[in-house]
């Protein structure tokens, strides 16, 4: 059984379209190596193939984030407050995978509410990284990220707030892409800050990353307003020198506060971009300092708005013993909600309060125009735009709960593009020791591109990724 | 920064008991997040418009035409509590 492991999806794919694989057979050896999980990258798994579609995805059956509905399955976003929660639809993104082929195996763990970036957070017990069970494997996507390095699922999706595709992606050493917001309905993903969540694949290499997004994008959902019908169409990548493509380093994403280990990886890389013919220069982005306070103010702010729903009054949780309905839900609330939600709706609900709304949540709308504006200004010369994924490699478990500062900086590099609303991809960028020495880790490699130039980004991604020639196997065993 | 009172009326605010220990523990993290949040307010941002929405829409609204919606049974089927086909809530006069 092994060796059906060691395919790509794509390849399995098209195992199952010349009929050498059976879909069940896949189907089974997956289910039955997510049934054995140690990681804790599962909230649930499946029992028997579900019906999915005879669309060109082959049957390759998909690992799905927690906060996506699927409707008679439980969709819990990592909260207690949900429970076994089973709701009566199933997300967009969830059912258009599903009708191309690629079938419900499980539902993954991940920070609750996808709020963190370890997958520590969440009600159901933190996920392990599959290359060092002693750390954490990022988040919030963390399971959907552990699940595919470590062979557990061929494939899966997640959703990008702040960087919860990419980051996971780069602590596991996959592939992780945020599209475009709006390139993907969010119609059935359970919210967290409605401006910036958007859904996408989180994958072995950038070939199977672009299979799903073709898959995830096309003419826009009625149900979510803010989708888009997408201009143009993502394809297979088939390139493999970056001839005339120029790349933009920002200088304020790309020094200060990266671990050497992964500044050398970064380094090498660009040199590697080099000699494949791209042109490498410094650029600047003078407002991505200003990112992440600015995103510490948006996103618990819609978060707030968004979470006022679990209530206690039609589904999920409900505190017993409450006098009155206000009682009810302030003790509902209290009961449910983890640590690091209750933070973010306090400090949310602090930002859009009387006398504070304008200095917080007003001046933070304002820094994203000007993030937004830097990144236009930096597409006039430059292609796409290139950091580290993350500051680090996968860091110990517990080593930054006690501080939710240290916690957020993890999302410094990815923030950015988020606030943009552009999209941005994550390739595995070698291996480099943690700070205080140590077995050596995956380190991410984030390309940043404009709006819709997913097929573009992609094509750029999988020439480096060829040339890097990354090898994600030992996770595998 | 923050003080105990602001905790707690930010609490009452958003429908969220906490106990003794999250209060104290909340003021002292609120205080330090704020701290590092407060680095935007040095930044000159006259003349600059907020940005609520990233991409360009245009006719995002669609036909108002009745469609088919989730049955009655089907949205109460989570319900913690149900009564003469609704939600039960708590009431101090029950």
């Amino acid at each position: 059984m092994t060796d059906l492991v060691d395919l790509t999806a794509a390849q399995a794919a098209a195992a199952i379209g010349r009929r050498e694989l059976a879909a069940r057979e896949l189907f089974e050896c997956y289910r039955d190596r997510a049934a054995a999980d140690e990681l804790n990258a599962f909230t649930w798994v499946a029992q028997e193939p579900p019906q999915a579609g005879d669309g060109p995805l082959g049957g390759v059956p998909l690992a799905v984030k927690d906060l996506f509905c699927t409707a008679g399955v439980p969709s819990q976003s990592g909260s207690r407050i949900l429970e076994g929660y089973r709701p009566p639809y199933t997300a967009t993104a969830v059912e258009r995978l599903a009708r191309a082929g690629a079938p419900l195996l499980a539902k993954t763990n991940q920070d609750e509410f996808a709020m963190g970036s370890s997958t520590e957070n969440s009600g159901f017990g933190p996920t392990l990284n599959p290359w060092d069970r002693t750390r954490v494997p990022g988040g919030s996507s963390g399971g959907s990220a552990a699940a595919v390095a470590a062979g557990l699922a061929p494939w899966a999706i997640g959703t990008d707030t702040g960087g919860s595709i990419r980051q996971p992606a780069a602590l596991c050493g996959i592939v992780g892409l945020k599209p475009t917001y709006g390139a993907v309905s969010r119609y059935g993903m359970i919210a967290f800050a409605s401006s910036l969540d958007q859904a996408g694949p989180l994958t072995r290499d950038v070939s199977d990353a672009a299979l799903l997004l073709m898959q995830m994008i096309g003419a826009r959902d009625p149900r979510d307003a803010t989708s888009l019908d997408y201009p143009g169409s993502v394809s297979l990548p088939t390139q493999t020198d970056l001839r005339g493509i120029r790349l933009g380093v920002p200088t304020e994403l790309s020094g200060d506060g990266i671990e050497p280990g992964v500044l050398g990886a970064f380094e090498a890389s660009l040199e590697l971009a080099r000699q494949l013919g791209a042109s490498v220069e410094r650029c600047q982005l003078p407002h991505a300092t200003h990112a992440l306070a600015a995103y510490y103010v948006l996103a618990p702010a819609e978060a707030s708005s968004n979470l006022a729903r679990f209530d206690g009054v039609r589904y999920g949780l409900r505190a017993q013993g409450a006098t009155d309905l206000l009682d009810m839900y302030t003790r509902t609330r209290h009961d449910g909600f983890g640590a690091e939600v209750k933070r973010r709706i306090m400090l949310g609900t602090y930002a859009l309060s009387s006398g504070y709304y304008e200095a917080y949540y007003g001046r933070a709308q304002r820094v994203r125009t000007l993030i937004a504006r830097d990144f236009a200004a930096t597409f006039e010369r430059f292609d796409f735009v290139v950091t580290p994924t993350a500051p680090g490699v996968a860091f110990e478990l517990g080593a930054k709960t006690a501080d939710p500062y240290a916690m957020y900086l993890n999302d410094i590099c990815t923030v950015p593009a988020s606030l943009a609303g552009i999209p941005a991809i994550s390739i595995p960028n070698g291996m480099a020791a943690p700070p205080g020495g140590g077995k050596s880790l995956p380190v991410g490699l984030q390309l940043i591109g404009p709006a819709f130039s997913e097929d573009r980004l992609l094509s750029v991604a999988f020439a480096l990724e060829q040339a890097l020639g990354f090898d994600g196997s030992a996770a595998r065993r | 920064m923050i003080d105990r009172d602001t905790v707690l009326h930010v609490a009452r605010l958003a429908r969220l008991e906490l106990s003794e220990e999250e209060v104290e523990r909340l003021t002292i993290e609120l205080g330090g997040v704020l701290e590092h949040i407060e680095t935007i307010s040095g930044l000159d941002l006259d003349g600059v418009p907020p940005t609520s929405h990233v991409i360009d829409v245009t006719g995002a609204l669609r036909a108002d035409e009745p469609e088919p919606c989730l049955p009655r049974e089907r949205a109460l089927e989570s319900a913690p509590e149900v009564l003469d086909d609704g939600f039960a809530v708590p009431s101090p006069q029950a």
